[in-house]
Parts: structure tokens; C-alpha cells; sequence
């Protein structure tokens, strides 16, 4: 798997192939608090880069997920839906959201290495 | 004026808290170990609640002060004995609801604990209701601590003798540091718990034992889950001055003789609704799976109508499901009533529940 890469709405994305695997951040996570609910997109659904493909919500409020991707749904995790509590205490592992498709890798390219998100994630704090 | 700050601010900022601002008040929403870790730790052994923002109402005064304070609170005042609470109202016009509070009688008068956004509004409508002779006083000089959960008794009384023998919704005095404190034995989670008023130059150092005890600090939070669990209402959400207590399904907080005699304010309106029943009411709501329905999700008839709105909603550590209240017809409030909610588009199985979510275990 090639090195990871983040959006600015707080997914990390890692590729193989063809295939981008999407997640949501530590620090997102971390800023939702206990996540109690997650809600993936259906597999063969085609989404716009930035396009709403799920919805974590904690015990305070929902919030969307997007992907940082344009392309097509190949896999997703039914893990985390059966326990949510899996994306606080593994987020950038095991509990990885959906699979998709690259249909246009030159988006990857748009994405930010670690060090330049996390410096990103502290200047938004809040 | 600014944000206020309770008097265990620093306190609160030492233990990791977050804070957010509520009414007006920087209040700690969770600590270190979140909002689920500290609503089990509550339901589980014992977990402490800075809850100084609320206002502290002193009444006090002479025979006619009874008299008065029934005009906007439909309690049989006579009923009340020393040293005991009771749940009740701030009753409009209109029978609308201006605030929930619980009201304790002590020595001279009435002590009446306040929600923070709207005690200063309540403050004017009870001085309205008042005979100059009467006296009413905002305790700035208090602070309120809540101590919830199983292991809190024996906490509790490990730094304060005697407060074992209160019963459930009875209260006294004790001492702390050579202070007077007001204790309690009520709460708003479903555990058994206390309330504890003291003096803010003394509400660190009881606070800091309460910890070195082993209770835990709890955020709003926790607070907020504990509470729905327990299928008590939250001002702004469940009651608000265009709901009345009927429809709250909270007639049971209304004296007996009051709703008989009624004399109070709005009591046209909910004599109405006492003798012919409610077009809405409060109910629990369970969703089926795991969707979380919040305030302001619409409820639906299996005929596709709409019949009501969610006024709270969260996932409940305990119950281990989604849990939510609001008001509904009538007609669909009986109990595994099936409706669906609409979130995010799209409709969701769920029942009207039985409320409280989680049983409690009051001493009584």
C-alpha cells in the first residue's frame, strides 16, 4: 500500500492498484468523541470527489463523511457499523470506512502528505 | 457581561475538561475519557457534576409568601413538609411552561433551584408574583455540586456524617470545613444521588475529595445522555413556554388539590386539557436499529402522515440503543405504538417506548 495521503474534511486515503481505501483521521475522530453511529454508501454507488458518501455520529452530534475521491463504491466496512466504537480506538486501521474505485488518480495529487495535515489539523483546531 | 465562570473553572481546566459555552457560563461538556466512559462510570460507581450554573432562588417572608408562590407553581404548599424537594413549574398564562425547578422547603422559606438560561427571567416573574414583605435572593455565593451514582452514599458520607439517613427528595443541613452546606438527595441521571450547596470559597476543596474518593467528573455531556436515559425533560427541548404540563405528560408534578382547585396561572387552559385529554403528548421513542433520531426529526404514521417531532435525541451507553423523546398525537401515543422517523431522507422503523429507558434505583 502506498503511503497515506488526507483531505482537508479529515480522510485519510491509502491506495493499491486502482483501488483508494478511505477512513476518517485520529484527529477527526478524536474531535467527534465516542462514535456510536456510522452509516457507509451502498457498493457500486459512483460519487464525485467531495461528495457525501456516509454520516458518523457521536453521542453529541452527526457529522458527514466525503470522499476525497471520484469513483465507485468496490467494498465497505460492515465492521464499524456493527461496532462503531472500533473507528475511536483504530481509526487509521481497522476501521477504515469504504473502498472506491480511482476514476482520476491526478486527485491524489491534490490530497496532503502526513506532515502537512497535521500541521493543517492544528491550525483548524476547533 | 461575558462568559461567566463557576467557581471550579480552574478545577475543571486541571482535570482535562472541555468546555462549551452554556448560558451563558464556560461549562465543561466532557474530560479526558469522554462522554461514554463517564456516563458508564456514573451508572456504574459515582461521578460528580459542577452544576453552579443554576440559580439558587431564596424566598422567604411571611404567611402571604405560600399564598403567592402558588399563583405561578402548582403545589399544594401546604403539603410541603421541612426539608423536603419537590418537581414542579413556573406556570404562564397561558399554562405554558416558563421554567422546570425544584423547590425545597427550609427554615424561612423555599430554596428553588433554577435552570441557568432561564433563571433571570424566572427571578422577574416570581418577584411579580410576591407581597412586598416577601424577600427573594440569588445565592451568588453558592455553589451546586451534583454526586450520581451507586457508590455515592457511602462517598458521601466519608466526607459529610450523616447523610445516609436522607431519603430520596428530602434534604438538610450539614457541615463542611465549619461551613453550612445544604445537602439533598435527588438528581437528574436516575441513579441515586445528591446535591450538594455550598459555599463557593469551600467548593473546590470538597470537590477535590469527592475525586480523591474515586467519583469521577462528568460533562454536560454525560449529563445529557444520563438524563434521557432516564426519560427526564431538559428545558428548551422537551418543555418550553407554548408546552403546558399535560402535554408534557407531567401532570403527576401538579398537587393533587391544584388540580382539583386549580388558582393558578394558565389554570383555564389546563383544566381543559385535564378533562378532555391532549391533542399531543411527551412519549420515549426507541428506534429500531441503530439510526440516532436528534430534535427536530419529524415522526411519521405507518400511513405516511406526519403525527409528531423529536425534542431529544442520543445514543444511550446503557440501553445500549438509540433513545429519544417528543411529543406526538394522541392517538399514536400508546406503548410499541410502530411509527417511523424520518433522518436524512429516509423513513426509519421505531416505537413508542415506556419511559423511563433505564430503570432507576431511588432511595426511598
Amino acid at each position: 500500500m502506498s503511503e497515506k495521503k488526507y483531505s482537508k474534511q479529515h480522510e485519510w486515503v491509502s491506495t493499491e492498484g486502482d483501488i483508494a481505501t478511505v477512513g476518517i483521521t485520529k484527529h477527526a475522530a478524536e474531535l467527534l468523541g465516542d462514535i456510536v453511529f456510522v452509516e457507509l454508501p451502498d457498493k457500486g454507488k459512483n460519487f464525485e470527489k467531495e461528495g457525501q458518501a456516509g454520516v458518523v455520529e457521536s453521542t453529541k452530534a452527526a457529522s458527514d463523511i466525503y470522499t476525497p475521491i471520484t469513483g465507485e463504491i468496490t467494498e465497505t466496512n460492515q465492521s464499524i457499523v456493527d461496532d462503531p466504537s472500533i473507528v475511536n480506538k483504530d481509526p487509521e486501521g481497522a476501521s477504515w470506512f469504504f473502498k472506491i474505485k480511482i476514476k482520476n488518480k491526478s486527485e491524489l495529487n491534490e490530497l496532503m502528505n502526513k506532515a502537512d495535515y497535521e500541521k493543517f489539523a492544528k491550525e483548524n483546531q476547533n | 457581561m461575558g462568559v461567566q465562570k463557576t467557581a471550579l473553572y480552574d478545577f475543571h481546566k486541571n482535570l482535562g475538561a472541555k468546555f462549551v459555552p452554556f448560558a451563558g457560563y464556560e461549562m465543561p461538556i466532557q474530560y479526558k475519557d469522554g462522554i461514554v466512559k463517564e456516563h458508564i462510570d456514573t451508572r456504574q460507581s459515582a461521578g460528580f457534576f459542577d452544576v453552579s450554573h443554576m440559580g439558587q432562588l431564596f424566598v422567604s417572608g411571611e404567611k402571604s409568601l405560600e399564598e403567592s408562590l402558588e399563583k405561578i407553581i402548582p403545589l399544594d404548599f401546604k403539603e410541603i413538609k421541612k426539608n423536603q424537594s419537590k418537581y414542579s413549574f413556573l406556570i404562564n398564562d397561558k399554562g405554558g411552561i416558563i421554567d422546570d425547578l425544584i423547590i425545597t422547603r427550609i427554615e424561612g422559606g423555599f430554596n428553588i433551584i433554577l435552570n441557568a438560561a432561564c433563571k433571570d427571567n424566572d427571578i422577574k416573574e416570581i418577584a411579580k408574583c410576591l407581597s412586598p414583605e416577601n424577600k427573594h435572593e440569588l445565592r451568588k455565593d453558592l455553589s451546586l455540586i451534583a454526586l450520581q451514582g451507586p457508590k455515592s452514599e457511602s462517598i458521601l458520607e466519608s466526607i459529610v456524617d450523616g447523610v445516609k439517613k436522607l431519603k430520596f427528595m428530602n434534604g438538610d443541613y450539614f457541615q463542611f470545613e465549619g461551613k453550612k452546606v445544604y445537602i439533598t438527595r435527588s438528581g437528574y441521571t436516575g441513579e441515586d444521588g445528591f446535591e450538594i450547596s455550598i459555599p463557593n470559597t469551600n467548593a473546590e476543596s470538597f470537590t477535590k475529595l469527592l475525586s480523591d474518593k474515586g467519583a469521577k467528573p462528568i460533562g454536560l455531556g454525560a449529563r445529557d445522555t444520563l438524563r434521557l436515559e432516564a426519560g427526564l425533560c431538559l428545558y428548551g427541548h422537551e418543555l418550553n413556554q407554548d408546552i403546558n404540563p399535560v402535554q408534557a405528560n407531567l401532570k403527576w408534578a401538579i398537587s393533587k388539590r391544584r388540580r382539583e382547585e386549580g388558582g393558578f396561572n394558565g389554570w383555564d387552559k389546563i383544566k381543559k386539557d385535564l378533562q378532555n385529554g391532549v391533542s399531543k403528548i411527551r412519549v420515549g421513542i426507541k428506534p429500531s436499529g441503530r439510526i440516532i433520531a436528534r430534535e427536530g426529526t419529524k415522526i411519521f404514521s405507518s400511513e405516511g402522515n406526519e403525527i409528531g417531532i423529536i425534542t431529544s435525541g442520543t445514543f444511550g451507553p446503557s440501553v445500549n440503543s438509540p433513545v429519544s423523546m417528543g411529543y406526538i398525537k394522541r392517538n399514536f401515543s400508546e406503548i410499541n405504538k410502530k411509527i417511523f422517523l424520518e433522518v436524512r431522507g429516509k423513513k426509519h422503523d421505531a416505537v413508542v417506548s415506556k419511559l423511563p429507558f433505564y430503570k432507576k434505583n431511588y432511595v426511598k
